[in-house]
């Protein structure tokens, strides 16, 4: 994504935003209220790679949105049982390489390394939901083509974002912005990578 | 965002033929009790009959404490989500009023259950004199005077004013039940411990443990939300109760039923470490009567399917959603709360794991007498709080 621009960069004008690849469509609404119903009509329609982008979380907009459940609580499942795994084999292994008579407890009883195997499996669940949210959501990201509509700042703010993504097969310049349109957005625009 | 949703429409009653099949199956069970009750209380093993009634006694008391518990709670929070659901518990709780009569039974038995300290030989024995300040008769029958008609007024009133505000809707009385929540969870709290260290814990009066009334709070808690569970799951197929008892509300009390097994777990297991850690003879004994002659399969029994089982089946959000894996999961909790009380009871009257039929019983005789008590009692109220200034807040119940 060589850009002419990048050679004489001003302080803050990005690079002309027509240059890269197309990465998709936004529509600005100004009440969470409107973005949910054009996230319905558009998900109604047909559209997959819908997203939106809200000051604040907006109950029921996953559904709105139409995405699909997050694969989080399966990962953090294995990584619970990677570490309840890791707590028998390690408190197993102790026991069998180097067997110490503590209270007079035969080795390797197992109702005492309880803690250890909680502990364990708590520790890797939750390392597990941490580092997979951040790849789910795919952190660390410090641009991303949305950032370069001129509005974008208002997302923290006032604004309310309707994404269409690019790669949707429903998704065509003309009629999608027809429709984001139609539904009330405005400031619709194609931006680039 | 979605569309303002409203309460159901109409009286909020149950369905009529929904009212006379459980009026059927209450009375039914109440007759099948008292039968029961005829039946041991003639049998050859009395003692026994006695201790598998206190096992029954101490299932229905234990199910209506969690359940005056959780409406306790509820008010002390100022809960929205659980409109529908505290009624079904505040319907619960009342189960208590029974208790109260219940206990009677345990009184003329009284000799043969708690033989161990209140018998002959408590006279000569060294650590029984030494704790004879508390674990005497008349004070024993004192405090379970006090657990009985605490638990009963407070189950009693809780009810009384919810019901009056279905049909005034007088915000005054929330304010009421809240302000009166925080020394009644007290309260309850300490009665419930108390009793279980007084009926349970006394039934092997040398062995000790301070958690012993917390682990008992927990069965409470856990059991009543498995019944909790099954009444949704049963109203919800009729779909009654509306937008205040859909899926969501239910998902909620699945997701406190899962808490609660890995809270009695915590507990048990907290009990058990320190004791088999310590390796101390007057502590271990105890766990050793629930090991030996058989008694390891109950034990066993217990850790697999009154925890494993239940954590797997209802770990995922889609069995707490789906009535059938829900209900399972509760129904399993349910008999295995009763195996859990039978295994605190019953290796302190009989070495041997024998399983007997006065120990059903035992367990009908309670559970009959409780389930016509109230059919007669909540069934032709309404479903839900008519009323309750927290509805709005209840319909609008969602997990993202």
């Amino acid at each position: 994504m060589a850009d002419a621009h990048d050679t004489h960069e001003s302080e803050v004008v990005l690079p002309e935003p027509d240059k890269g690849e197309l990465w998709g469509m936004m529509g600005l609404f100004d009440t969470p209220a409107d973005l949910y119903h054009a996230a319905e009509e558009l998900r109604d329609a047909g559209y997959k790679g819908l997203d939106a982008m809200t000051p604040f979380p907006v109950h029921g907009l996953e559904r709105a949105l139409g995405l699909k459940p997050t694969p989080l609580p399966f990962l953090v499942l294995g990584g619970g049982a990677a570490g309840l795994a890791s707590g028998i084999a390690l408190t197993w292994y102790v026991n069998y390489d180097y067997a110490l008579n503590i209270s007079g407890k035969v080795p390797f009883s197992w109702h005492i390394y309880i803690p250890v195997y909680f502990e364990l499996t708590v520790l890797l669940s939750a390392l597990t939901c941490f580092f997979a949210t951040w790849a789910l959501c795919k952190l660390p990201t410090f641009f991303h083509p949305t950032m370069r509509h001129k509005s974008f700042p208002r997302t923290t703010d006032d604004g309310f974002f309707l994404t269409v993504d690019a790669t949707d097969p429903k998704y065509d310049s003309a009629s999608t912005r027809k429709l984001l349109e139609k539904l009330g957005a405005k400031e619709v625009e194609e931006v680039h990578s | 965002m979605s569309a303002a949703k409203k309460p159901p429409k109409g009286d909020g009653l149950l369905p009529k033929e929904l009212v006379e099949s459980w009026s059927k199956i209450g009375y039914g069970l109440g007759a099948l009790g008292v039968a029961a009750f005829a039946a041991g209380m003639l049998g050859a093993d009395q003692a026994r009959f006695g201790a598998a009634y206190l096992v029954g006694f101490m299932f229905t008391t234990t199910i209506a404490v969690g359940a005056l518990f959780f409406v306790v709670i509820q008010h002390l929070t100022k809960a929205g989500w659980s409109v529908a659901p505290r009624r079904i518990m505040e319907w619960l709780s009342q189960g208590l009023i029974a208790s109260a009569v219940l206990f009677v039974p345990l009184v003329v038995m009284a000799p043969k259950i708690w033989h161990h300290w209140m018998g002959e030989h408590a006279a000569h024995d060294q650590v029984l004199v030494q704790k004879q300040g508390y674990l005497n008769q008349p004070f024993f029958y004192a405090r379970a005077i006090v657990f009985l008609v605490v638990w009963a007024l407070l189950a009693t009133w809780f009810y009384k004013l919810s019901r009056e505000q279905d049909s005034t809707g007088d915000r005054k009385l929330s304010d009421k039940l809240q302000v009166a929540a925080a020394p009644s969870i007290a309260a309850l709290g300490l009665t419930i411990s108390f009793a279980g260290f007084d009926w349970v814990m006394s039934l092997d009066p040398h062995w000790y443990s301070t958690i012993f009334g917390v682990y008992i709070f927990a069965g409470c808690l856990l059991s009543s939300h498995a019944m909790l569970a099954l009444c949704i799951v049963r109203l919800r197929k009729d779909n009654i109760g509306g937008n205040l008892l859909t899926v969501e509300h239910q998902h909620d009390v699945g997701k406190f039923l899962f808490g609660f097994v890995v809270f009695w777990a915590y507990i048990g297991f907290s009990q058990f470490m320190l004791i088999f850690y310590a390796n101390i003879p007057e502590e271990t004994v105890w766990y050793l009567h629930r090991w030996n002659h058989g008694w390891h399969v109950v034990s066993m029994g217990l850790f697999l399917l009154h925890f494993i089982a239940p954590f797997l089946m209802l770990l995922s959000r889609t069995a707490k959603r789906d009535p059938r894996l829900l209900a399972a999961g509760a129904g399993l909790l349910l008999f295995m709360h009763w195996v859990d009380l039978y295994w605190l009871v019953m290796p302190n009257f009989d070495e041997h794991f024998h399983f007997q039929w006065v120990d059903i019983a035992g367990l009908l005789a309670p559970v009959g007498v409780t389930a016509a008590w109230l059919s007669k009692r909540v069934l032709a109220d309404p479903v839900y709080p008519l009323k309750d200034p927290y509805i709005p807040e209840a319909l609008k119940a969602e997990n993202l």
